[in-house]
């Protein structure tokens, strides 16, 4: 039987504002069918966003969703899960809002290992603002702010969100239909914080400006770039130049920061 | 029996007040001189079940207590100087999605990093003006450490009435200086709590205005289910551009003050009866203005002083009276003037205004204000 999406979209708020071929629908449907594999309550639930194309998804799914300013997803997050630890909390958005003027927010809330889960759709551009570079661009490619060619170096969100702290980071693509999903799951049932990036494509302002002649060209790109992390174990490290990994790159247990602060409220009451 | 007393610091008493009024968050950042007030929260919170976060920065400290607000938290953070101008961001945000939050600035000199231990009234335009976009302002300037205590608990009943950002202003003064304070019963203050919807889960909307200017807020996480955003956005919490429910949306907002002046303004006066030059001060600066109108009647002459408790709404109804009754008003304030600004608009300039302006870093004294009293005399 087909799953059944609608229980989970809000009447009436669809049609998306996303352009014909961008992959956040891909990537909310993952995310929905993540949602019904764990179980989550829609009451329980609060789905965080900041501001960006990808930041528009709480939207249009029936939880309680809250769509902050500008980078400041996971602050308000951290807030939400901290006073309501009882509660399922997840992060949605883009590269530019999670890493360049979220950056600091990210980290922390990946060094404190808070239990959520982060779903960063990157696009590497900025699409609502018509195509500036993000953080995420890649050396040389076009944007509307980068006429020349992107002079700055690429955020690895996967291993900056590592090296921050966060014990569950994962990585797929827009492609990678099916893994989204799975990964998603998994990062929901992990104790702590959970990082799952998804490459996505924007074929209106990134796509256009670098040479795609069509979706299927970007899709075709993200299916040929994708390595998993097993089968990159055997290749070397020229067969991997130009790839990414995929698959749950990093997982390990700690301490989860609302546990911890269970502790202080003991200590404090002298228990 | 007598009343439980402390010798207590301004910071520490409005935490204590915050407690009084049921907080249960606190999320900050430090940062001279508002950091006894986190450091208070740190320790008692917790015993109370509360919680306290250190957030990375002042726009996450901003963040997290709106996020805990919207799970039913009564919540607090404090700052100052170039911290208050970080969280005007997410202080809009509360505003327009209607957080209920309180938000204490220990004014500080600036601008910038300015004179951070040294006292100063600069915040009073940015208390009402700092966020882009027209919006409703509540802010309150109490004196003593008793009042800073009473305006607390006051300032978390008008955030969780009015569904809104509250502002507590106090300075480097009375945010460190140490008085004796009576500690209310519980009970013997008014504590209000938080609105809750009555209509069905499925009937709720956010902002549903056909009940009155300020829709009940339900709670993340219980049987309402809704949508928050920063965006213009009608009754539902989904975005709206239509101009009419925009227009309406934004002119429902100010009608929040507008409408409730008699209930949110306050202001205190001392012999103003037969005055015939008033002192307008707030804050530390009105406790040496009341110094300055004794030794004023002293010499012989009728002077009072009216002292707003709230700076936004400013109490202007009567402050315009006022300016009817005497030959000449005096502004003092630790600023370059700034509500001078505000009392000349509401008096209309029928008598003589003057502005004493002090920004060195010492507060203004009795004797400097004596001094311009007999100077427009």
């Amino acid at each position: 039987m087909a799953f059944d999406y609608e229980q989970y979209l809000r009447p009436g708020k669809l049609p998306h504002i996303w352009c014909p071929g961008c992959g956040h629908g891909i990537v909310m449907k993952g995310l929905i069918r993540a949602m019904d594999t764990c179980g989550l309550e829609k009451n329980n639930t609060a789905i965080v966003s900041g501001i960006g194309c990808a930041s528009r998804l709480p939207g249009y799914v029936d939880f309680n969703t809250l769509h902050t300013a500008h980078g400041r997803a996971a602050a308000f997050a951290t807030g939400i899960k901290m006073a309501k630890p009882e509660m399922d909390v997840l992060v949605v958005g883009g590269d530019g809002d999670g890493v360049a003027i979220g950056g600091n927010h990210f980290i922390h809330a990946c060094r404190r290992n808070i239990d959520m889960t982060y779903v960063l759709l990157n696009n590497y551009i900025y699409g609502m603002t018509g195509g500036q570079f993000s953080p995420c661009t890649p050396v040389g490619a076009k944007a509307s702010t980068t006429p020349y060619g992107n002079p700055d170096p690429t955020f690895d969100i996967a291993k900056l969100a590592i090296g921050a702290g966060a014990t569950f980071v994962a990585r797929t693509t827009a492609f990678h239909a099916t893994q989204i999903d799975k990964l998603i799951a998994a990062g929901l049932r992990h104790k702590g914080m959970a990082i799952i990036e998804v490459l996505d494509d924007c074929p209106t302002a990134y796509g256009r400006r670098n040479k795609f002649r069509s979706v299927i060209d970007m899709m075709k790109r993200l299916k040929e770039i994708a390595v998993p992390i097993k089968a990159a174990a055997h290749m070397t490290p020229e067969q991997l130049e130009g790839k990414v990994l995929t698959g749950i790159l990093h997982q390990e247990e700690r301490p989860e920061y609302c546990e911890q602060y269970q502790q202080v409220i003991a200590s404090a009451q002298g228990d | 029996m007598a009343k439980k007393v402390a010798l207590l610091q301004g910071n520490e008493a409005c935490a204590l007040g915050a407690l009084y009024a049921g907080c249960s968050f606190f999320g900050g950042y430090p940062i001279t001189p508002s950091t006894e007030v986190a450091e208070v929260m740190s320790k008692e919170l917790p015993k109370t079940g509360g919680k306290f976060i250190q957030m990375e920065d002042e726009i996450a400290a901003m963040a997290s207590i709106l996020g805990a607000s919207l799970t039913g938290a009564k919540v607090l953070t404090a700052t100052s100087g170039p911290g208050i101008s970080l969280k005007q961001e997410l202080i809009g945000y509360a505003c327009i999605a209607e957080i209920p939050c309180v938000i204490v600035n220990v004014m500080r000199g600036g601008p910038s990093t300015g004179m951070p231990t040294g006292p100063s009234q600069s915040d009073v335009m940015q208390a009402k003006w700092g966020t882009h976009g027209d919006h409703p302002a509540i802010a309150l300037v109490p004196a003593s450490c008793q009042e800073i205590f009473s305006e607390t608990v006051r300032a978390f009943n008008l955030a969780e009435i009015y569904r809104m950002p509250v502002q507590i202003l106090l300075d480097e003064i009375n945010g460190h200086m140490r008085e004796r304070i009576e500690f209310p019963e519980p009970g013997e203050l008014e504590v209000i709590d938080r609105q809750q919807p009555t209509v069905s889960p499925a009937d709720y909307k956010p902002f549903d205005d056909s009940q009155g200017d300020i829709p009940p807020l339900a709670s993340f996480g219980s049987e309402y289910r809704y949508h928050v955003t920063g965006l213009n956005k009608a009754a539902d919490g989904f975005p709206t551009a239509k101009p009419e429910l925009v227009d309406a949306e934004e002119r429902r907002q100010l009608r929040k003050i507008e409408a409730n002046r008699a209930d949110i303004e306050k202001n205190e006066e001392y012999l103003t009866d037969d005055a015939e030059f008033i002192v307008v001060a707030y804050g530390t600066i009105s406790r040496s203005a009341r110094y300055a109108v004794d030794v004023l009647r002293k010499e012989g002459i009728k002077a009072g002083l009216f002292r707003p408790i709230t700076l936004w709404p400013f109490p202007e109804a009567r402050m315009a009276e006022l300016a009817n009754q005497v030959k000449a008003i005096v502004v003092p304030e630790m600023n370059l003037g700034q509500m001078i600004l505000e009392v000349e608009r509401v008096t209309r300039r029928v008598c003589p205004v003057e502005g004493i302006g002090r920004v060195d870093g010492e507060p203004i004294t009795p004797a400097q204000i004596v001094a311009k009293v007999k100077e427009v005399l």
